[in-house]
């Protein structure tokens, strides 16, 4: 059988050929930098999870963005701090890890966790404007990380290194079909790889457990629950932590597995591109993953025009876009999604709105 | 459900204790976010490289920075007053962002991308005053001011759009249009509009069309000075003295109310956000005329985040924001002088925004004197109360 000629029949379509083309370079360059995809996706992933715990339980968190930027911080300050007093210790063999390493980890998700009861206290105690509170957050982290980042790389200091990804055999990467989805999930760091595991995990939990329930009741009809004799208040500061946890993984994922240092402003709105992929993912993990799959591949689509064009009519057409619009791509796709091009989706109830416990009279 | 909205508070039977209110919480504010930034940078001094600990470095920093905004007696003496004028110069862009996002504020809408559209503001400015360089100065000035605020307005009406028709929260597409305009500018600076062969990404001069210097405020007090604070009076002006402006207030009030009492919130949703757009754009257009007068890809200023920190502290009030821009000004005007003499870095005012900004929203005082301010309801809403619950 043979193909070329018809491809080449198809590419040769005016206008119409340009999406043949597109579709062929895709399937072209795609599988061979599907794991690139997972390192674009997993901060995606991982915090339009944080979205869909506190959303779920009614806590809109538009602080994501600054929760990861933190703990990005944080792993690469304690990772420097730490990683004399181990004697800089050498990569070890399973994903690298070393002591440093789990201690920087460990603190990017401590402090992931205490800025995310802050937002807690803020929007639920204190029943602060939910988006205000977020936001302060956002702008307290890029201040404070700022600030910080500029004293302490006065003296370019050298931090506890990174996460090595995991180095399939070669026969299962070369298999034929499957031998790139292999490689998209097994050539990875552990935070990236475990992210598969707790959105399945977070998806059971969500709609298959006890705590569950009550976290989307909480979330649908809160004044409902607490008549049942759920505690609102505990529940949603609960939600919100372990959400802050996951945003602190991905902030994690940024400073220690994607690279091994931190950049000023180095979440680049992926906090916010992930709330649009948990609203496209209809608040559920599974679907919020996959949304964040969705994003990545633009991102990842965004950097490969750069690095290898198309060749061709394509190629001619996507390299005089200037390569600065490619990267406004994930951005203004967020936008689209936003503005229901995927269909009207309905949020939680009770999404955002503080509860009042009523007056005991 | 609740009352309809109050009427407003600015006219006539101000309180004493409304106007304590409205000075005593963001001085006391400011004071504690001072005493705090003084307690950072002494935590931060074991990280100066080579410095020994001084137990007074608080004081040369702020010193230092008190010096940068407004100078010292000598200066004055000389009738030497550029460190007033820069602050002033400072200020200008904050009160337009100031404006923009208080503005939004009053319709129940967060514009948080007031960044973007100072950007593109003053992209339109560079294009148009690039363009008009040597026409007539006032046509030229006038010419690129009016397409600022048109690229600004254009950016606030995307957002405004979508969100009272396809129902895209105004926060997440606002900022996702901050990034967008990064791309844009450098997209353009970097290509169509950068001076050919030169080897910096950089546009042409604006010439004719930068804002004059006023004569009182040498060496460097622009037009956009005066600009700022006839667009606070006309901003308040719009909002207490029009009909429109009542609609506004009475949509960020309430907006099912505002919607029985005849009024379309979705629209006035579309026209406020491109109005707060145009004002974030006049921001950019004060800055590149009257600042930078070209343009380069690294264009780009804090102005946006502190717009924000400015509309709350003046809780969204067009002629409180005058001087908490000036506040804001001052300490970016200063902050130059204090990493040099301190070796604080500048972005020590970042933090210091950041501390305000937590006091002001996590005061219980505060909260409960913003509360009595902003309606008569049953307690869900705060500050500057914009639409969680109408978001979606």
């Amino acid at each position: 059988m043979d193909v070329i000629p018809v491809i080449n029949f198809l590419y040769g379509i005016p206008v119409l050929g340009l999406a043949f083309q597109l579709v062929g370079y895709l399937v072209a360059i795609l599988p061979d930098n599907s794991p690139t995809i997972m390192v674009q996706a997993t901060p995606l992933a991982l915090a339009a999870m944080t979205g869909v715990i506190c959303e779920r339980s009614g806590v809109v968190n538009i602080g994501i963005e600054g929760t990861m930027l933190a703990a990005a911080f944080t792993a690469w300050v304690v990772g420097i701090a730490v990683n004399p007093i181990f004697g800089n210790p050498a990569p070890s063999d399973i994903f690298g890890i070393t002591m440093p390493l789990l201690i920087s980890l460990a603190a990017a998700v401590g402090v992931a966790v205490l800025i995310s009861a802050l937002h807690a206290w803020m929007s639920i105690t204190l029943r602060a404007d939910q988006i205000i509170s977020g936001t302060i957050i956002n702008i307290a982290a890029a201040g404070v990380t700022g600030y910080l980042d500029q004293l302490i790389s006065k003296s370019s200091p050298v931090g506890a290194g990174e996460f090595a990804a995991f180095q399939p055999p070669q026969a299962l990467v070369e298999l034929p079909l499957v031998g790139w989805l292999l490689n998209m999930f097994l050539n990875l760091g552990p935070i990236a790889m475990s992210t598969v595991f707790l959105v399945i995990g977070l998806q059971v939990w969500l709609f298959w457990s006890r705590w569950g329930l009550r976290t989307r009741a909480v979330g649908e009809h809160p004044r409902a629950a607490e008549t049942v004799g759920i505690d609102v208040i505990r529940l949603r500061y609960q939600n919100v932590m372990i959400g802050g946890a996951f945003a602190g993984l991905a902030g994690a994922f940024l400073s220690m597995e994607a690279t091994n240092s931190f950049q000023i402003g180095m979440t680049i709105g992926r906090g916010f591109i992930a709330l649009a992929a948990m609203i496209m993912g209809r608040w559920t993990p599974i679907g919020g993953f996959l949304s964040a799959l969705l994003f990545a591949v633009f991102l990842e689509i965004s950097q490969l025009i750069k690095i290898a064009p198309p060749t061709g009519d394509l190629g001619q057409v996507m390299t005089s876009v200037p390569a600065q619009l490619w990267d406004a791509l994930p951005y203004l796709l967020t936008i689209v999604i936003l503005a229901g091009a995927v269909g009207r989706s309905i949020p939680p109830a009770a999404d955002g709105q503080p509860y009042e416990r009523e007056a005991a009279a | 459900m609740s009352a309809p909205a109050p009427a407003p508070r600015a006219r006539g039977g101000v309180s004493r204790a409304r106007v304590w209110s409205l000075v005593a919480v963001p001085l006391a504010v400011i004071v504690g976010s001072a005493v705090l930034g003084a307690a950072v940078i002494l935590l931060s001094e074991p990280l100066i490289p080579g410095r020994q600990f001084d137990p007074l470095l608080w004081l040369t920093a702020y010193e230092a920075m008190i010096q940068g905004a407004i100078g010292d007696p000598q200066e004055w003496a000389a009738l030497d007053f550029h460190s007033l004028v820069s602050t002033l110069v400072n200020t200008a862009p904050l009160v337009f962002g100031g404006l923009a996002v208080g503005f939004g504020f009053k319709a129940g809408l967060f514009n948080i991308g007031a960044q973007g559209q100072f950007l593109v503001g003053a992209l339109g400015a560079v294009i148009v005053g690039v363009w008009l360089h040597d026409a007539p100065a006032p046509l030229a000035i006038a010419g690129a001011t009016i397409a600022g605020m048109a690229f600004g307005a254009a950016w606030g009406f995307v957002p405004g759009f979508l969100k009272a028709f396809a129902g895209a929260h105004e926060v997440v597409s606002t900022i996702m249009m901050n990034y967008v305009a990064i791309q844009l500018l450098a997209a353009l600076v970097s290509g169509p509009l950068k001076v050919p062969r030169s080897p910096q990404a950089i546009t042409f001069d604006v010439g004719n069309a930068a804002f004059p210097v006023i004569p009182f405020l040498q060496p460097n007090g622009h037009l956009g000075i005066l600009l700022a604070l006839i667009a606070a009076v006309g901003v308040w002006w719009v909002l207490y003295r029009t009909t429109w402006g009542f609609e506004v207030r009475a949509t960020g009030a309430s907006p099912d109310a505002s919607r029985y009492a005849g009024m379309r919130p979705r629209l006035i949703t579309v026209a406020t956000m491109t109005f707060s757009g145009m004002l974030a754009g006049l921001a950019g257009v004060c800055v590149l005329l009257g600042v930078t007068k070209s343009m380069t890809s690294s264009f780009g200023t804090t102005v946006g985040f502190d717009s924000i920190a400015v509309a709350l502290l003046a809780r969204s009030n067009p002629l409180a924001i005058v001087p908490a821009a000036l506040l804001f000004g001052g300490m970016r005007a200063g902050a130059g002088l204090m990493q040099i003499q301190a070796e604080i870095p500048a972005e020590l005012v970042d933090v210091i925004q950041a501390v305000i900004l937590l006091a002001l929203v996590t005061s219980p005082v505060i909260r409960r004197l913003l509360h009595a301010d902003t309606r008569g309801s049953h307690g869900t809403e705060t500050a500057a109360s914009p639409a969680a619950e109408a978001a979606r």
